[in-house]
């Protein structure tokens, strides 16, 4: 499995032709209390780039963008009720949706882990 | 994430100790304050409603009021600096009490709010003529500017905002103070005294932004360190960033200035019609006066509510529509109410649609999510009103 990363702290954990989107360690820090989350419809189709979900803490909203373009799968619907799992464990399961990956060559635009972790220092 | 960084921004004389508690410093009315420390906004909240919390809110504007020339008779000095400031507030200062401290709104002439405030008469006879004055952070230029204004040749404004000025407020803040300075526990909401701590003067009042019981520390800059240490080393005492000052001030259904109240809103659409003194409004001597007593008959465009909202907080700038879907208002502070564990807002619509149990819609990100408007506070007051005369 491989894990790409964004500019704006998503991370895409790709299996295949498929990805599960979240937010870094990292972002839930910035971010605080996460006590809200609106997670994208089944079947959604995103360009990358575009808001696929948003999250609230207490003092505000942020956006979550798609890291590639495709279909959204599947969503942790968990979350609606517990959305302070991305504060305990975004990387697992804090995740917030699984999309299908329409162009494998736009993971090649994201980061990969040594070069976020130096992004975020 | 973040803020845009201002440039110059101030310090209070507690910055190195915000950053030696991990604060997460941001730009705020002019100053680098703390905005959560390492245990975040939900938990600071909890603590301040459960135990004690410490805030530092240095960057707003204390300042002390002389008479220039004071004639040595207590209650003709009080009357004198009294109607200095009767001139921009609404409030009645002539009839404080030795001791007392009220909220008041500093009105513009088409009755607007320039800021809201405390204003506060000392105890002591000895300091008659001086009124205690405390205003926002982000309106204190002017507001300073104003006062002294409206003061002069009649009397002179001291600054007091280059020290420190300490929040200590929940359920437990009485048992810390009784630790720190006992005779400050004999204060009751809304009273202020100045007491010795260590050899230095510390002017206290039993006031806050909370909702709960609590103080207000005033202290010069040289010991404002030690008292925010003396209190912090109580384990009843947590530091509070401006998160959840935020969050609780909005449950405790407190206007915040520069959201819910402006230049454009007067005392009665936002619900404060208790500032606006009796003896005051039979006079009609005050700044927009006019409107102010207009609307206080019934001739209201607008007026503050709270709202439980469902589903994901309504920020301020929503919209508020009726249950039909039309437009009637806009939220002005909203957000998550950590101790209810749901969304609020504070907003303003015509009064028609103000009645608590009204069904109302706001609008999040395009869609329409229910509202019910609800009496503030959104969670009760406890403040400690004695019934014993104190002063």
């Amino acid at each position: 499995m491989t894990i790409k990363f964004t500019q704006d702290h998503e991370y895409i954990a790709v299996e295949g032709a498929s990805g599960t989107v979240g937010i870094t360690a990292y972002a839930q820090d910035q971010l605080g209390d996460i006590v809200f989350i609106e997670l994208p419809v089944v079947g959604k189709v995103l360009k990358k780039g575009d808001e696929a979900a948003v999250v609230e803490s207490v003092k505000a909203a942020s956006e979550i963008y798609a890291p590639v373009s495709g279909t959204v799968t599947e969503v942790n619907a968990v979350l609606s009720g517990e959305p302070g799992l991305v504060n305990q464990d975004p990387a697992g399961a804090g995740w917030m949706f699984r999309m299908s990956i329409a162009d494998a060559g736009e993971l090649d635009t994201l980061m990969d882990e040594a070069a976020y972790q130096d992004h975020i220092k | 994430m973040g803020e845009p960084y201002a440039e110059d921004l101030q310090f209070t004389p507690l910055h190195a100790q915000h950053i030696a508690l991990g604060g997460r410093m941001v730009p705020f009315g002019g100053y680098e304050l703390p905005v959560q420390y390492p245990t975040g906004i939900m938990a600071e909240h909890k603590w301040t409603r459960e135990h004690a919390g410490l805030f530092d809110v240095s960057h707003m504007g204390p300042s002390f009021l002389m008479l220039a020339e004071r004639s040595g008779d207590p209650e003709a000095d009080h009357a004198a600096v009294a109607a200095v400031v009767e001139t921009f507030v609404c409030g009645d200062i002539k009839g404080l009490k030795p001791g007392q401290v009220r909220y008041t709104l500093m009105l513009n002439a088409s009755g607007g709010t320039i800021d809201d405030l405390m204003v506060a008469r000392p105890a002591d006879p000895a300091w008659s003529g001086v009124l205690y004055i405390v205003v926002n952070a982000g309106t204190k230029e002017d507001d300073f500017a104003l006062i002294e204004k409206a003061a002069a040749g009649k009397a002179v404004l001291n600054r007091a905002d280059d020290g420190g000025l300490l929040a200590l407020q929940g359920p437990e803040a009485v048992e810390v103070m009784a630790g720190f300075v006992p005779d400050a526990t004999d204060l009751s909401f809304m009273t202020y005294g100045s007491f010795d701590w260590n050899g230095t003067r510390l002017v206290i009042a039993r006031s806050g932004y909370t909702g709960e019981d609590g103080f207000e520390i005033l202290t010069d800059a040289e010991h404002a360190v030690a008292v925010w240490e003396k209190l912090l080393a109580d384990e009843r005492v947590r530091a509070i960033g401006l998160g959840a000052r935020d969050s609780l001030r909005l449950e405790a259904g407190l206007p915040l200035y520069g959201h819910d109240l402006d230049e454009t809103v007067s005392p009665i659409e936002a619900r404060l019609g208790f500032a606006v003194s009796k003896r005051r409004r039979e006079a009609a001597d005050f700044p927009g006066a006019a409107r102010i007593l207009r609307e206080r008959d019934g001739d209201l465009k607008r007026v503050r509510i709270g709202l439980l909202v469902e589903g994901a907080p309504a920020r301020e700038g929503a919209e508020i529509l009726d249950a039909e879907g039309g437009a009637v208002g806009v939220v002005t502070s909203g957000g998550f109410a950590p101790t209810l564990t749901r969304a609020i807002a504070l907003g303003f619509v015509p009064p028609g649609h103000a009645a608590p149990g009204t069904m109302l819609q706001v609008s999040v990100r395009g869609r329409l999510q229910a509202a019910q408007v609800v009496e503030t506070p959104f969670v009760p007051h406890r403040y400690v009103r004695k019934a014993r005369e104190t002063i």
